[in-house]
C-alpha cells in the first residue's frame, strides 16, 4: 500500500536491496523519484518485511508528528480568530503574537493532577481519549498531501474515512459512561444520537463525488477532477460542510459539551493530560474535515504555478477558516432543532443531490468539457432551488414552534438511587 | 502481480496476534460479568475480523466491518444496555443455554461445512497454471467492482429482498414504539 511513496521506496530500497523486489527497487530514469538502486541492501534476503515495517513506521512517524504539531498551532489560531470574532485580543503572551502558547497549555497540562472519579469504570475511563484521537489521525493515511504523497492509496480511500470516523461515536459512548456522571452520561447520549443522524447525509453527500470520479480512492478522487467537485456538486459540499460540522461537535451544533446547559459533556470527569487528548482530537477534527473536503471537493492537491503541496495547504486553510467562521458567527441549535435539521433538512437534499447526480452519471458516462460546464449549471440551479424550497418548508411555523412535552419517563423514580 | 494472501513472516506474526486477540476477545464477551464491557469486548472482536479481512485483501469487507459493526451495531447494543433496567445484575445467565448450545452448535456445523468444501488451492499461486494464476491476481487487485457485480447485478434480487426485510423492520419498530 505504501509501494507509491517516494520516501518510503527510498529507505525500503536501501534497506532490502533489489534482490528480493527487483522490479520495485530498481533505478529508475534520471529526474524521477527514486532510490539510485543497490545489489545488496542493509538487511539479508528474507528479511524484506524488516524493510517494509522499519520504512512504514519512519513515515508513520514523520505523518503523526506534523500532524501533532499542526493541532497545536491550529489550537493557537482557533482562538486568536476567536478573539478577533469576539473583539477581543486571545493568547499574546508568549513567543511572538503568542505563537508558544501551545507549549504553555501542553506544560500545564502535564502537571496537572490525573484525576479518576470513585465510580468510574478505570479501564475504559482510561482507554477513551486512545479511541477518540486514533481515528483522527488514522483519516490522514488516505489524504494526498501533494503530488504522489501520501501513506496509503488504498482503494477504499474514502469508505475508509467514513467508517474510521464512525469509532468516535463509541469513544464519546465510552467516556461518557465510565465517567459516572450524569451530565457526562447526557453529554454522551445526545452525542452518539447527533453522530448517527449526521453520518447519514454525510455520506449521501459524498455518493455523488464518488458517482461523479468512479472511483473510491482518494488518490483517484483527486486526479479525475477536471473541473473542482465544489462547482459540480454544489449541494454535496454543503450538505458535507454541515454534517461535518455537526459530527465534530463544533458550536452550532455543540449540544454533546454545551457549557451553558451540560457543563461539558462528555469529558466532564476528564482532568490533566487525558482531557488534553480529548482536546487535540477535537482540534484535529477541523483539519482532518478541511483535508478531506479539500481532496474531494477542491481539486486536492492540484493547482497551477505553486508547489502541489502548498496549494493543497491553502485549500485545507480556507475550508479551516470557513468553519471557524461559522462557529464563530452561530448560536447553538436546540435538541430537537438538530435532529429535525439532520432528517427533515440534510437528509432529503442528500437524496436529491444523489438523484440528480445519478441521472447527469447515466447520460453522459464520460462528459467532455462543454457537458462538464451543462452539469454545473444545472446542479446548481437544482441546488439553489431545493435549498429555498426546504428552508420555506422548514421555516413554517407548525415546525418551528414545538412544544415541549413530558417525557415518558417523568415520574418512574430511579431503583438505582 | 498481486499475490491472493501475504506469506511474510510479518504477515503470519500478525495474523496470530489478530487471531488471538479477537477469540479472546470473544471469550471476553460471554465471561466478563459487566455487560457495558462486554459490549466492548465484542467490539474488539468485530476489529479483529477486520483485521483477517484485511489480511485476507478484502479490505472493503473489512471496512464494511468497521463501518457496520463497531460503527452501527455496537452503538445499538449500548443502547439497549443502557436502557436495560437490571445493569448491575451484570451478566446472568438463564433457561436458554441448551437452544443457544443447538443453535451456535448449527452455525459452527454450517461455517465448518463451507470451509471444508472450498477450493483453497486458489490461495496458493505455485499450484496454480499461469492463466488461473492471472484471474487471481486480477480479483484481487481490486475487489470493489467485482463485489459491485456479484450485489448488484447477479444477486440483486435477493439483496434488494434484504433491503425490504431491512425496511419491515424498520417500520415494525416504529409501529410497536409508537406512543399511543
Amino acid at each position: 500500500m505504501l509501494e507509491g511513496n517516494a520516501i518510503f521506496r527510498n529507505i525500503y530500497c536501501l534497506l532490502a536491496g533489489n534482490e528480493g523486489n527487483a522490479a520495485y527497487c530498481t533505478p529508475l530514469a534520471p529526474g524521477q523519484y527514486g532510490y539510485a538502486g543497490v545489489k545488496f541492501g542493509l538487511l539479508p534476503h528474507g528479511w524484506e518485511w524488516v524493510a517494509y515495517f522499519v520504512a512504514g513506521f519512519i513515515i508513520v512517524f514523520m505523518v503523526v508528528n506534523a500532524i501533532m504539531l499542526s493541532t497545536a498551532l491550529y489550537t493557537w489560531f482557533e482562538r486568536r480568530a476567536i478573539g478577533r470574532f469576539q473583539a477581543r485580543i486571545g493568547p499574546n503572551r508568549w513567543g511572538p503574537f503568542g505563537l508558544l502558547q501551545p507549549i504553555a497549555d501542553l506544560l500545564k497540562m502535564l502537571l496537572k493532577e490525573d484525576t479518576v472519579p470513585k465510580d468510574a469504570d478505570r479501564w475504559v475511563f482510561n482507554i477513551a481519549p486512545i479511541v477518540m484521537f486514533v481515528p483522527m489521525l488514522l483519516i490522514f493515511a488516505v489524504i494526498p498531501f501533494g503530488k504522489s504523497s501520501y501513506i496509503a492509496n488504498l482503494n477504499i480511500g474514502i469508505l475508509f474515512i467514513i467508517s474510521v470516523t464512525t469509532v468516535s461515536a463509541l469513544a464519546i459512548f465510552m467516556a461518557g459512561w465510565a465517567s459516572a456522571n450524569k451530565y457526562a452520561m447526557f453529554g454522551a447520549v445526545r452525542g452518539v444520537a447527533q453522530l448517527v443522524s449526521y453520518e447519514v447525509p454525510m455520506v449521501l453527500s459524498i455518493v455523488g463525488v464518488i458517482l461523479l470520479s468512479g472511483s473510491l480512492s482518494t488518490i483517484s478522487i483527486v486526479e479525475s477532477q477536471r473541473l473542482p467537485f465544489l462547482l459540480l456538486q454544489p449541494l454535496g459540499f454543503l450538505i458535507f460542510l454541515l454534517a461535518a460540522s455537526a459530527e465534530m461537535n463544533r458550536t452550532p451544533f455543540d449540544l454533546i459539551e454545551a457549557d451553558s446547559e451540560i457543563v461539558a459533556g462528555y469529558h466532564i470527569e476528564y482532568s490533566g493530560m487525558k482531557w488534553g487528548v480529548l482536546q487535540a482530537a477535537e482540534f484535529a477534527a477541523p483539519l482532518a474535515t478541511g483535508a478531506i473536503m479539500a481532496t474531494l471537493f477542491l481539486q486536492g492537491w492540484r493547482g497551477t504555478f505553486l508547489p502541489s503541496h502548498l496549494w493543497f495547504l491553502l485549500k485545507v486553510f480556507s475550508i479551516v477558516f470557513l468553519l471557524l467562521w461559522i462557529r464563530a458567527t452561530l448560536p447553538r441549535f436546540r435538541v430537537d432543532q438538530i435532529m429535525g435539521f439532520a432528517w427533515k433538512g440534510l437528509f432529503p437534499l442528500a437524496l436529491i443531490n444523489l438523484f440528480v447526480t445519478a441521472i447527469e452519471v447515466l447520460i453522459w458516462p464520460l462528459p467532455n468539457t462543454g457537458q462538464l460546464w451543462l452539469m454545473v449549471g444545472i446542479n446548481w440551479i437544482v441546488a439553489v432551488v431545493s435549498i429555498v424550497a426546504f428552508a420555506n418548508i422548514l421555516g413554517q411555523r407548525s415546525f418551528r414552534r414545538l412544544r415541549p412535552r413530558t417525557s415518558p419517563l417523568a415520574g418512574v423514580t430511579s431503583e438505582v438511587g | 502481480m498481486t499475490q491472493p494472501i501475504e506469506t511474510s513472516l510479518f504477515a503470519t506474526i500478525l495474523f496470530w496476534v489478530i487471531a488471538t486477540t479477537s477469540v479472546v476477545a470473544a471469550i471476553a464477551v460471554v465471561q466478563v460479568r459487566d455487560i457495558f464491557k462486554a459490549a466492548l469486548f465484542l467490539v474488539l472482536s468485530f476489529l479483529g475480523v477486520a483485521g483477517l479481512f484485511v489480511l485476507l485483501r478484502a479490505e472493503f469487507l473489512a471496512v464494511v466491518q468497521v463501518l457496520i459493526y463497531v460503527g452501527a451495531i455496537s452503538i445499538l447494543i449500548i443502547f439497549a444496555i443502557l436502557l436495560t433496567r437490571d445493569v448491575q445484575q451484570g451478566n446472568p445467565s438463564n433457561r436458554l443455554r441448551l437452544p443457544a448450545l443447538g443453535l451456535s452448535g448449527l452455525l459452527l456445523a454450517a461455517i465448518a461445512f463451507v470451509a471444508a468444501r472450498t477450493d483453497w488451492s486458489l490461495l496458493d499461486n505455485a499450484t496454480l497454471s499461469p492463466a488461473t494464476s492471472e484471474k487471481v491476481s486480477a480479483v484481487y487487485a481490486n475487489t470493489i467492482p467485482w463485489i459491485a457485480q456479484l450485489l448488484l447485478q447477479d444477486f440483486v434480487l435477493p439483496f434488494e429482498a434484504a433491503s425490504v426485510l431491512l425496511l419491515a423492520a424498520i417500520i415494525g419498530a416504529l409501529v410497536i414504539s409508537r406512543e399511543r
